[in-house]
């Protein structure tokens, strides 16, 4: 503040503490909120080439989430790349949400286009047993990923080249991220000694395997 | 004797599979590749990973936010100041947490070291496999130097657990900040020293010039991301393009390569480093006062939502996608390893080329097991 600003101010008292706004670090911090993201431009876009295609779609700390349709994630998936200059999957994963009615898991798209650098997630519902179409055909990078989702949560993925276990062994019985998977991990030795322990009994929380 | 017609003199045709590692000393780990083989020429190659698979995002929803972040650590145990940058950019996002300046810049200070730090060992044990064995030795020697000043700062070498949510643990030590100007003034020297030993070596260049090619549209096509994207001349680094901390005040290049083979991935790791370098000596000049730690919540507890962050580690973009329900441990949190996704272009890389190829590959995709196999 110069003199200029002030120049009723007696010169001698400097100004006042609380005049000073306290530090971001200092405040609590202001949470984001949940948006309705529809009217969003990204989300306008895909509608434009794809009536109806978007179901829902939120915004959460500046970033869109727009839920499609499971039996659509491919085709969406293509124009988003062709059209609309999405070149490049930043990651694919699932969450699951044990208790929730209307499909267990969620199964996320990251997606990232280079021309002005916006970032657009693609989230389809899914049911357990149901089969979500691959997007390998799109992008080659989601060969491993949908691998991953395939092994830790069980969700397959249908014209995946190669859908096989990655991080567990062939044998492996169970899909470890999955909410009902024991945290303390399971007994192993049923793929281990197949004569042991009976094909089909599978592994028990807390058995031996040690 | 029958069988003697049977055997061909020139088995040119004759497709041989082999299982390269899991134990192999270049393969860095435990990762175990299936080569198809003509010959000496790699027909297929498929890699198996999985061995060293701790289930660290299963361990993450049962931890608390903060506690999440020594497991980070031991991902990429070769990068963990990047690795807790990561994790802890995501929380904080997720709960509009503003980072006091002068930690931000310790973190900006310890993940450029870190960067430093990874792209050593990656030049040591990458020389090492191709068979130029003196810069292993000169490398760790400056490695060391990181971690004495790690370990001075948070007590740790390798497994670091330096930052939280919020800011940063603790402060620099007293003389800390001289020390570390010291080595990064010193560095570019060695820089020098170690570009004398290769840049311009017949046998080095004749082992990296034109292996390993991967085109720009094909690095994109399979996901690739830091110096194997960039040696493919794209131009992209997180740092820039959606700058965290504060690395939109700080001058620094990208450097980028222009064939996509392993002489130029070299280049773009070692101008790398100068570059790190530069960015520490910034953050030392400019250091502000002030405290370290902002005021956060006794527990973390971010509201529902979902969010995705991600930083520029020494092997790429490491990305941190965290699902919060509201309460103290996160619901869900995936990591987007930048390991696992660059060695899935593996086979494109090696396919065609000899077998003494696939570990300038596997070597130049700098590689960390703990990241791939989590």
């Amino acid at each position: 503040m110069t003199e200029q600003d002030n120049p009723t101010a007696p010169a001698e008292t400097p100004p006042q503490a609380p005049a000073a706004p306290k530090a971001p670090w200092e405040e609590k911090p202001v949470t984001p909120v949940l948006r309705d993201a529809r009217d969003h431009a990204l989300v306008k876009e895909i509608a434009a080439v794809l009536p109806g295609v978007v179901l829902e779609a939120v915004e959460f700390a500046g970033q869109v989430t727009a839920t499609v349709a499971c039996a659509r994630i491919a085709e969406v998936c293509r124009t988003c790349k062709e059209r609309l200059g999405y070149s490049f999957l930043v990651d694919l994963t699932a969450v699951d949400w044990q208790e929730r009615p209307q499909g267990r898991f969620d199964v996320i798209y990251w997606m990232h286009r280079f021309s002005d650098s916006r970032r657009l997630r693609l989230k389809v519902n899914v049911a357990d047993g149901v089969e979500v179409p691959s997007v390998t055909g799109v992008w080659k990078v989601a060969n491993w990923m949908e691998r991953e989702v395939f092994d830790m949560f069980g969700i397959y993925f249908s014209g995946h080249p190669n859908l096989e276990r990655i991080l567990t062994w062939e044998g492996f019985n169970g899909h470890p991220l999955r909410k009902d998977f024991p945290i303390e991990g399971i007994d192993t030795g049923a793929a281990v000694y197949p004569d042991v322990y009976p094909p089909g009994g599978g592994p028990v929380a807390g058995g031996e395997g040690e | 004797m029958g069988d003697i017609e049977a055997v061909k003199p020139f088995p040119d045709s004759e497709e041989m599979e082999i299982s390269f590692g899991p134990q192999h000393p270049a393969t860095h780990g435990v990762l175990r590749v299936m080569v198809k083989l003509d010959g000496e020429r790699i027909v297929d190659a498929k890699p198996i990973i999985g061995y060293l698979h701790r289930g660290t995002e299963k361990i993450f929803e049962r931890e608390t936010y903060n506690g999440a972040i020594p497991h980070t650590d031991r991902m990429d145990y070769t990068a963990a100041a990047t690795n807790n940058q990561g994790l802890v950019g995501a929380v904080e996002r997720m709960m509009g947490i503003t980072v006091p300046p002068r930690a931000s810049y310790i973190r900006m200070i310890l993940a450029e070291l870190q960067r430093i730090a990874s792209h050593i060992i990656w030049l040591g044990t990458h020389a090492l496999d191709i068979g130029a064995q003196s810069p292993f030795f000169y490398t760790f020697e400056e490695r060391e130097k990181i971690l004495d000043l790690y370990e001075e700062y948070c007590g740790a070498r390798l497994t670091l657990n330096a930052m939280r949510v919020g800011g940063q643990p603790y402060d620099l030590p007293e003389g800390w900040a001289a020390r570390c100007k010291t080595f990064v003034d010193q560095f570019p020297a060695r820089i020098a020293e170690w570009e004398r030993l290769l840049t311009t070596n017949r046998i080095w260049k004749l082992r990296t010039v034109g292996v390993g090619v991967i085109s720009a549209e094909s690095a994109i096509e399979w996901g690739l991301t830091g110096p194997p994207l960039r040696g493919s001349g794209v131009n992209w680094d997180i740092r820039k393009v959606f700058p965290y901390d504060h690395y939109d005040e700080v001058e620094f290049e990208i450097p980028i390569g222009a064939h996509g083979d392993t002489y130029d991935r070299y280049l773009v790791r070692m101008e790398e480093m100068r570059q790190s370098v530069r960015i520490v000596q910034q953050c030392l000049a400019r250091l502000p006062e002030g405290p370290v730690m902002a005021k956060v919540p006794k527990v973390i507890k971010p509201p529902k939502g979902e969010i995705y962050f991600s930083v520029e580690g020494p092997k790429g973009e490491l990305g941190y996608y965290v699902v919060s329900d509201g309460g103290a441990n996160p619901y869900r949190l995936h990591v987007r390893p930048s390991c696992f996704i660059n060695l899935q272009a593996l086979p494109e890389m090696v396919r065609g080329q000899l077998v003494a190829d696939l570990i300038a590959v596997i070597g130049t995709l700098d590689i960390v097991l703990g990241e791939i196999d989590r």
